[in-house]
């Protein structure tokens, strides 16, 4: 495990291919579709607009999905390697926080309410105060009680209330029928048919999520030798831990907001990544987040040519072009 | 002091076969037309000739046994992967259990376009559960399977099949779609004594096969080294259970549709309440997972009259609290 482990150039050339191998895939978001544009027509649109269709196409669609994807992609990757940190289980990801269906249930429950009269700028805020107060729900439950915070507490925690809030969620829309249709673009993760503004909203958080999960790098690596092990090294836990999970309901919360409950890559990436850079996780969260996002990006493009001219579900495309790769990773780990 | 908690262990498994019985009975008196306890009692005991007889007899006991054995099912099965597994995150749609029956019975439903019977959905659902879990063990098989390789490949696996299922519902034609989404909530609205009888028979040998291996899962729960040194067949166990595991909610999908929640929590649920020695932990769980999805398709039916609420949406609703508050209660 850790192709790159032993060598520090290595690894800094890994993370330079994977940012330009990032930025091609960006630019071929944007020129290739159903229609495709040349980089000439894409300056045009920002430098000259004249407001023809295929200008508002680049930037009313093709630029925000790109961009989505890869600030979505990253941010989920690494809230995914923290998730398994915090709750020592290879399996964990954003969702067994109760994130994605937190925020989801806050969305039917408000769309049942207000009805159709929602925005959609007030739909993000909704879902993103959703995921929080579902994930510290469940960290206090996790945390709670004589034995204090446990990683196994806090992971059957995170799958109960996630299991409750999804269960809510389908008694209400099965009651509510018209809530569904509204619901169902956020129920259905996607990177499409978003505006620039739904990222510049959360972006300040996300990139605060980014910033925090840097500054715990260093700390996570202790964590991760086990309660014992970080105690003694003069790690305070419950600092870290608490810094962990807000950072992962920035993350996380913020990807949920503007692109609904996306799966697998919160689990998986981490996983690919570990395979090229080990555990070290001042390098895994920067492999985690350019390795998410090219996965996102690369499947957003995916979508568009599967079944063209119709689109399929990023969701679909992920596990395309993800599947494989994990278990040529899962075959070659040496010791699991 | 190990005596005393064994003794706790089967105090609550006897309870909650109490339990069980009682809610059956309870269930089985409501429904559309009120029928009063003792002529259900009766009916069942064969001196009821009324129409109320045949309401029994014909539509609700056949469906309350099915809830018990898919839930007991379901529930076991989770019991036996978390064993060999050895994370509390294993559920058998983890193996990719429910997502291969799903591919399987969408892609049924909609190349077939309704020439062939719907009989033939619980078959092609075990054939389904089947494949996906033979493709993921021989995936994961390398001098050996290990539970980490296992589940990783499991989460491809089963991720895998669920983009299929969407893919396969997209271009599918559109009434086809309601149809499949009403499976795959899980729900065993009109289930039959010929789904009785076809669901029992795994479920008996499951879950006797299950009981009889309770030694080795506690053993194989202590970890690779400790289970080898204790003279294990390490390789030959995970296999046999892993086949119950994925027989037990192969069956339970087939008649069922993808029932989530109890795979996954029942266990942790029977844990709490009777600690980890698989021989009081696999009948605990069995009946837990059977009463959470007895009071679901009891809240299904009840709650939302004239409508019918498949049972699958309320397993979690009903579950979840009560797990919450184990845990809750455990951690004092």
């Amino acid at each position: 495990m850790g192709l790159f482990k032993h060598n520090r150039l290595l690894k800094l050339l890994g993370l330079a291919a994977g940012v330009l191998l990032l930025l091609a895939f960006m630019l071929a978001s944007v020129l290739y579709g159903l229609q495709h544009f040349g980089v000439d027509e894409v300056w045009q649109a920002y430098a000259d607009p004249d407001g023809s269709n295929e200008q508002i196409i680049i930037t009313n669609t093709r630029v925000p999905r790109t961009f989505i994807g890869a600030v979505v992609g990253a941010s989920l990757a690494m809230a995914g390697a923290m998730m398994q940190v915090l709750t020592r289980n290879p399996l964990a990801s954003p969702s067994v926080f109760g994130i994605n269906a937190g925020a989801v249930l806050f969305l039917v429950i408000s769309l049942w309410i207000f009805g159709s009269g929602l925005l959609l700028g007030s739909m993000i805020w909704i879902s993103f105060a959703g995921a929080s107060v579902t994930a510290l729900f469940v960290f206090l439950l996790g945390s709670r009680g004589k034995g204090g915070f446990e990683p196994v507490k806090l992971t059957l925690a995170g799958a109960s209330v996630a299991a409750f809030a999804s269960s809510v969620t389908s008694g209400i829309v099965l009651v509510n029928k018209q809530s569904l249709d509204q619901a169902l673009f956020w129920m259905v993760g996607s990177v499409a048919d978003r505006e620039m503004e739904h990222l510049t909203v959360v972006l300040p958080y996300v990139a605060a999520g980014w910033a925090l999960s840097m500054l715990l790098s260093g700390s996570l690596n202790v964590v991760a030798l086990g309660d014992t092990v970080a105690k003694g090294l003069g790690q305070r836990l419950a600092l870290i831990r608490l810094l962990s999970a807000i950072a992962i309901v920035l993350l996380a919360g913020g990807s949920v907001a503007v692109a609904g409950p996306i799966a697998f890559i919160g689990v998986i990436v981490p996983h690919l990544s570990r395979y090229f850079v080990g555990n070290d996780h001042r390098w895994l969260l920067p492999y985690c987040a350019v390795m998410g996002a090219l996965l996102l990006v690369g499947a957003d493009i995916a979508s568009r040519f599967i079944i063209m001219p119709k689109e399929v579900p990023v969701g679909v495309a992920t596990a395309l072009l993800g599947v494989p790769f994990l278990i040529y990773v899962a075959r070659r780990r040496t010791h699991a | 002091m190990l005596k005393a908690i064994k003794g706790r262990g089967h105090l609550i498994v006897l309870l909650l076969g109490l339990a069980t019985l009682l809610l059956s009975l309870l269930s089985l008196s409501m429904g559309s037309t009120r029928i009063p306890v003792m002529e259900v009692v009766q009916t069942i005991l064969g001196q009821n000739n009324e129409s109320s007889g045949l309401v029994i007899l014909e539509f609700r006991l056949p469906r309350i046994v099915a809830a018990l054995l898919i839930g007991a099912a379901m529930a076991v099965s989770g019991v036996l992967l978390q064993g060999v597994i050895r994370n509390p995150l294993a559920a058998p749609d983890l193996l990719g259990v429910t997502g291969g029956a799903s591919v399987a019975v969408v892609a049924f439903m909609t190349l077939s376009a309704g020439v062939y019977s719907i009989h033939f959905v619980p078959f092609i659902a075990i054939a389904g559960a089947f494949c996906a879990a033979a493709v993921n063990y021989v995936l994961a098989w390398k001098r050996g399977v290990s539970p980490l390789r296992l589940v990783l490949i499991g989460i491809g696996i089963s991720t895998a099949m669920g983009a299929l299922t969407t893919f396969l519902l997209i271009n599918g034609p559109a009434y086809m779609a309601s149809q499949v989404l009403n499976w795959l909530t899980g729900s065993i609205y009109g289930t039959n004594w010929k789904n009785v009888a076809a669901l029992s028979p795994w479920v008996a040998a499951g879950l006797s096969v299950a009981y009889l291996y309770a030694k080795e899962l506690d053993v194989l729960t202590l970890g690779e080294e400790i289970a080898s040194g204790l003279g294990i067949r390490l390789q030959f166990n995970r296999l046999l259970l892993l086949a119950i595991s994925v027989a037990l909610s192969g069956a339970a999908v087939g008649v069922a549709g993808t029932i989530s929640f109890i795979g996954l929590l029942a266990p942790h649920m029977a844990r709490k309440l009777v600690g980890n020695s698989h021989r009081v932990l696999l009948p605990a769980a069995a009946l837990l997972g059977a009463v959470i999805l007895l009071l679901a398709d009891l809240a299904g039916r009840m709650l939302f009259q004239p409508m019918d609420i498949p049972a699958g949406v309320f397993t979690a609703g009903i579950g979840a609290p009560f797990f919450m508050y184990l845990l809750y209660k455990s951690s004092r």
